[in-house]
């Protein structure tokens, strides 16, 4: 086993941080701590790296107890949120920095700890940056150079903290192609922490979704999605319309409208419930196709790249539903501002009980 | 290119107002009196000037007043690091106060320091008395000489680190623990480095103001010529016996000594910082 957690406990103050979470990576796993900002995700990573002190539980990494460890005798592979680079060393010194301070038994000779940066520095594509200082460096290129920096001393785990979330757009979702490229060569255990969920559902073998120190939901990407175990990883997974309402013997309100609810929910009591549906699960078209559909007015077209974002006003809605929809299906309709269409809800997803989102 | 600069506007204002204020104010309080110095060295001639600069007794002052003045530095570049570092990296009780109290040179007048020295460290005072015991003497030393100059010159050093410990990152000190530095590791590779020129700054302020204090150091010195004369006291005695040329040549000296110092100074963080800047 890679990482084994616990019941770790952290508390600041009076303030919960982590609430007794248990977690297993395997070896070679690359796992993602998803959440919003505050849920605990990054402190559970600074203390599997030794940077905080847990108040309760065990830290296990590659069989070996680690929980009171100081940082630098867990061989733990740290990559920050803003890099932290030396700055006032150039990319070979920051690279060698981890087999330079080893104890000098154990430490490499010259012309080795140079043919390992080169071969790093190779590998994250930076091998002409070697005497560049880090403030000559794009925000990309530097943070390949923090993770080559913290592979250079061949750690058991490597945690990224945000790693990608300082970057633009397009550099981000380049360099987590690159990293989920990279892991499938070198297969080091890694745990990386974000609040995107895209970036989590695109990179991660395994998500773990936290949310006020405890673990929501774990599984693969695909069944994280798919089958949320609760209406906060459903509504952290992506964007939803959510509508109050109760459900009842197999039908739910939605607003004002009646539809069936799924299948789990054929004979419950009244109870009270929130209904999901993702906005490019619901079905826009300019004549009814089924009972069920709703009437709605176009109230705003938004564009969003390869899909067309729609405001809809539906009788017996509070708020407007949003929806999207393929750029093809738009121009097919014909659809502008103030048209009225029928809208069908696929999908709809309930889940009972009060939970605050 | 020329073209192009001439023509461009600055967009900050006020460009040609304020640097001529600025000239103005360097040249009618620091230029205009100093080159007093110069005025009234100059009548004197060469061999006068060579003359009275390098008598016994003003070499033995200068010796006196750099040597202090460098160990008072260099003590203060380390009880000022350590005392930057406490102040930054810890919260405690009084941590206010204690802050208060680094800038209490600054604000006392030399002279009271001066006396307080002279009472705390004569053969009667408090510390005196027991180091007498054991046959050390502070005052009428170059020792003393030291110890008020430490006590002037440590503001300079914690004023000028403090803001620049303030700003290191502690993610830079974590990565360096997690790639397997030990505290010294850290401190010695990473933020020593990193504190170096506001190091060599504040002790170079500190170094500066040690050969110039005069006020402090009366008191304790006692003044023995060859012995524990400092060199703004050669001044102040020429200026007793009317010597005029001769006080604005020992000046002159101690003038271009610490102007090339402060210039050298910058020169070295000039060349520190282009790298990897």
């Amino acid at each position: 086993m890679g990482i084994e957690l616990k019941n770790i406990t952290k508390k600041f103050g009076g303030y919960t941080a982590i609430d007794d979470i248990s977690l297993n990576v395997a070896s070679g796993e690359l796992v993602a701590l998803l959440g919003p900002s505050g849920c605990g995700k990054t402190t559970l990573l600074r203390i599997i790296a030794g940077l905080e002190l847990p108040d309760g539980g065990k830290i296990i990494l590659e069989d070996k107890d680690t929980t009171n460890l100081p940082p630098r005798e867990k061989n733990v592979g740290f990559v920050f949120q803003h890099y932290a680079l030396f700055r006032r060393m150039t990319v070979f010194e920051n690279v060698a920095f981890g087999l330079k301070v080893l104890p000098r038994k154990a430490r490499p000779s010259g012309t080795e700890i140079r043919d390992r940066v080169e071969h790093l520095l190779k590998m994250v594509q930076m091998e002409w940056a070697l005497k560049r200082y880090p403030s000559q460096l794009s925000g990309g290129q530097r943070q390949r150079i923090a993770l080559a920096r913290a592979l250079a001393v061949n750690p058991k785990v490597l945690l990224l903290d945000e790693p990608f979330s300082a970057l633009d757009a397009k550099v981000r979702q380049e360099l987590r192609r690159w990293v989920r490229k990279l892991h499938d060569d070198i297969h080091v255990t890694s745990i990386f922490v974000t609040h995107d969920q895209e970036e989590a559902l695109e990179l991660a073998d395994r998500i773990v979704v936290i949310n006020k120190g405890r673990i929501e939901q774990q599984g693969t990407p695909q069944e994280v999605y798919d089958h949320p175990a609760n209406a906060f990883v459903y509504n952290f997974l992506g964007n939803v319309n959510v509508f109050h309402g109760r459900v009842h013997n197999g039908k739910v309100t939605l607003g004002s409208h009646r539809v069936d609810a799924p299948d789990e929910f054929k004979n419950t009591e009244e109870k009270a419930s929130q209904a999901f549906v993702r906005p490019h699960e619901i079905g826009i078209s300019r004549i009814r196709s089924s009972e069920a559909d709703l009437e709605g007015t176009i109230q705003e077209v938004r564009l969003m790249g390869g899909q067309i974002g729609l405001n809809l006003e539906c009788e017996g809605f509070e708020h407007p539903i949003e929806a999207e929809i393929p750029r093809d299906l738009y121009i097919n309709l014909q659809l502008s501002r103030g048209d009225k269409v029928f809208v069908s809800l696929n999908r709809v997803k309930v889940f009972t009980g009060d939970y605050a989102i | 290119m020329g073209l192009f600069q001439t023509k461009r506007r600055n967009i900050l204002p006020g460009f040609g107002l304020s640097m001529g204020y600025t000239v103005f104010y360097l040249s009618a309080i620091v230029i205009v009196p100093l080159s007093m110095i110069f005025f009234n060295t100059f009548p004197m001639g060469w061999d006068p000037f060579v003359h009275a600069v390098t008598a016994p007794r003003v070499l033995a002052s200068y010796r006196l007043s750099f040597s202090t003045a460098l160990f008072a530095a260099l003590f203060d570049a380390v009880a000022g690091l350590l005392t930057a570092w406490v102040l930054v990296r810890y919260r405690f009780p009084g941590k206010q106060f204690l802050d208060a109290l680094v800038d209490l040179p600054f604000a006392l007048p030399t002279a009271v320091a001066g006396i307080c020295f002279a009472t705390l460290y004569s053969p009667m005072g408090w510390l005196g008395a027991t180091l007498t015991k054991w046959n050390i003497t502070i005052i009428n030393s170059a020792t003393g000489i030291v110890i008020a100059l430490v006590f002037i010159g440590f503001p300079f050093v914690v004023r000028t680190i403090q803001p620049v410990l303030e700003e290191v990152e502690q993610e830079i000190e974590e990565a360096a623990h997690c790639l397997g530095a030990t505290r010294w590791q850290t401190f010695r590779k990473i933020l020593l480095p990193h504190l170096f020129p506001a190091l060599l700054t504040g002790s170079t302020l500190a170094f500066a103001r040690g050969i110039g204090e005069y006020g402090s150091v009366i008191f304790i010195a006692g003044n023995l010529p060859m012995k524990t004369e400092i060199a703004p006291l050669m001044i102040m005695s020429k200026l007793d016996q009317f010597d005029y040329a001769g006080a604005s040549a020992v000046a002159l000296v101690l003038l271009l000594i610490s102007f090339s110092m402060l210039l050298a100074l910058n020169a070295i963080q000039e060349w520190q910082q282009k790298e990897y800047r």
